[in-house]
């Protein structure tokens, strides 16, 4: 009920946002490290949200490349990136925010892919089925969930 | 060191390439029958050395301990259901020549070593083939049938009875001379990060291999074992059919079963495996 009652205010948050003071894809501004500091919507995030955005396989699926420690109930964390267990006391909100928009802006090899992104691409698919894209090219996640990810990351403390 | 600095350190450790962890495959051997000892670990080909990777390692060393004894016994590897079927249609009679596969060649054991040198370049035709190419090749002009859809079931079974005649000899496709220019376009292909998710083979299968990605565990991709009965689907799979499940998996557009960069794809990843023994049809997950 509780958590109910969060994500029901956390939408209501989301909604309010004016979509006018959204940071587009393009727009998203990196320093020389690949941080994003500006919040690319000015709405707060919400850890529940990105939590649940962190283990869905068909938005963030975080935890198909990382361990996160603080979710035991979640099956088959994977092993391709590092743990993201004690993220919140070793990262900056700025630098999550740049390496969930483009990760490759801070590690050039990275396999991770760019989740608030939308040109640049080869052979850029529609989705999942094999066939070219079609019109503009959306991200993978919003703007808006890219926040709930960050603030979802930052509560990850080891102690 | 200010915060920013002691930053980019960090970005700069982080960003060397993963060597994929030793304990990823297991220490198994995989012996046929009881009597065929198969090679599934062996040094990395030469042309392998600007890779990390200093040790090839079949497929079969990261699947569970079940899947790996379905393949070690061939009453238990349905594949071989699926060899039967390509016996038949091997011994089949079809077009207009009256004849069969087996008319001009005939016993299967006529194909021993195909397997493990295909794709190969045909020297009369001018052209890389695949054994598939050459299979259909052979129903038109010399059977006057219809060729086969790539990676059509009935190809798939034959190709598969194919490469059981050579299970236990190395791997060892010819990568230079003819043959040179799809194979460079297959290297190419392989390190090309496609799709939405900007992934390449080499991003999962030469950084990652004995990785888990979710409750997948990463192998090096090698195809020394196809067509490979996959319980996943209870058939057996072409590589060009892989090869498009996996490129469409990065969220990309992909190229067909058949298509020129299928074919010199295969030859390069096949040349990945030289020096693995022949496994098909192996099985996996």
């Amino acid at each position: 009920m509780k958590l109910t009652t969060i994500i029901c205010a956390a939408a209501f948050a989301a909604g309010a946002a004016n979509a006018a003071d959204v940071v587009a894809p393009s727009d998203a501004s990196f320093t020389e490290y690949g941080e994003i500091e500006q919040s690319l919507t000015g709405v707060p995030g919400n850890p529940e949200e990105g939590m649940k955005v962190a283990i869905d396989k068909g938005l963030g699926n975080c935890v198909a490349c990382h361990k996160i420690a603080q979710l035991p109930d979640v099956p088959f964390h994977g092993e391709v990136g590092p743990e993201l267990s004690w993220t919140g006391e070793v990262r900056s909100e700025a630098e999550l925010r740049g390496i969930l928009a483009n990760a490759k802006m801070m590690f050039p090899d990275t396999v991770m892919p760019a989740f608030y992104k939308t040109s640049g691409f080869i052979r850029p698919g529609n989705g999942y089925t094999g066939k070219a894209a079609e019109g503009d090219i959306e991200p993978i996640l919003s703007a808006q969930q890219i926040e709930d990810v960050v603030a979802f990351l930052m509560t990850l403390k080891e102690s | 060191m200010n915060f920013k600095a002691l930053t980019a350190t960090i970005a700069l450790i982080a960003a060397a390439p993963v060597v994929a962890l030793a304990g990823g495959a297991d220490d198994d051997t995989l012996v046929l029958n009881g009597e065929v000892e198969m090679t599934t670990k062996a040094a990395a080909p030469a042309h392998m050395a600007d890779t990390y990777v200093d040790e090839i390692i079949s497929g079969w060393h990261f699947r569970a301990d079940e899947t790996q004894a379905l393949q070690m016994d061939d009453f238990e590897n349905q594949g071989m259901i699926f060899v039967d079927d390509g016996l038949a249609t091997w011994e089949t009679v079809e077009g207009s020549e009256g004849k069969s596969c087996a008319s001009c060649h005939e016993s299967p054991d006529s194909m021993k070593g195909v397997a493990a040198t295909y794709p190969k370049w045909n020297e009369d035709a001018g052209e890389l083939r695949t054994v598939q190419m050459q299979m259909n090749d052979c129903r038109v002009n010399r059977m006057g049938a219809a060729p086969w859809k790539y990676d059509a079931k009935v190809a798939i079974n034959v190709e598969a009875m194919i490469a059981s005649q050579s299970r236990g000899m190395p791997v060892d496709v010819q990568i230079d001379g003819p043959v040179k220019a799809a194979w460079e376009q297959g290297k190419e292909l392989y390190y090309t990060r496609t799709g939405i998710l900007e992934l390449s083979c080499a991003s999962c299968h030469e950084e990652n291999y004995g990785n888990y990605i979710r409750a997948d565990h990463l192998s090096q991709g090698q195809i020394n074992g196809f067509p490979t009965y996959r319980l996943k689907n209870a058939k057996l799979n072409g590589v060009h059919s892989r090869f498009k499940g996996c490129v469409r998996d990065t969220r990309a557009e992909t190229y067909s079963p058949g298509s020129e960069e299928f074919i010199a794809l295969e030859l390069y990843v096949k040349s990945r495996g030289n020096g693995l023994s022949v496994e098909g049809p192996s099985v996996r997950n």
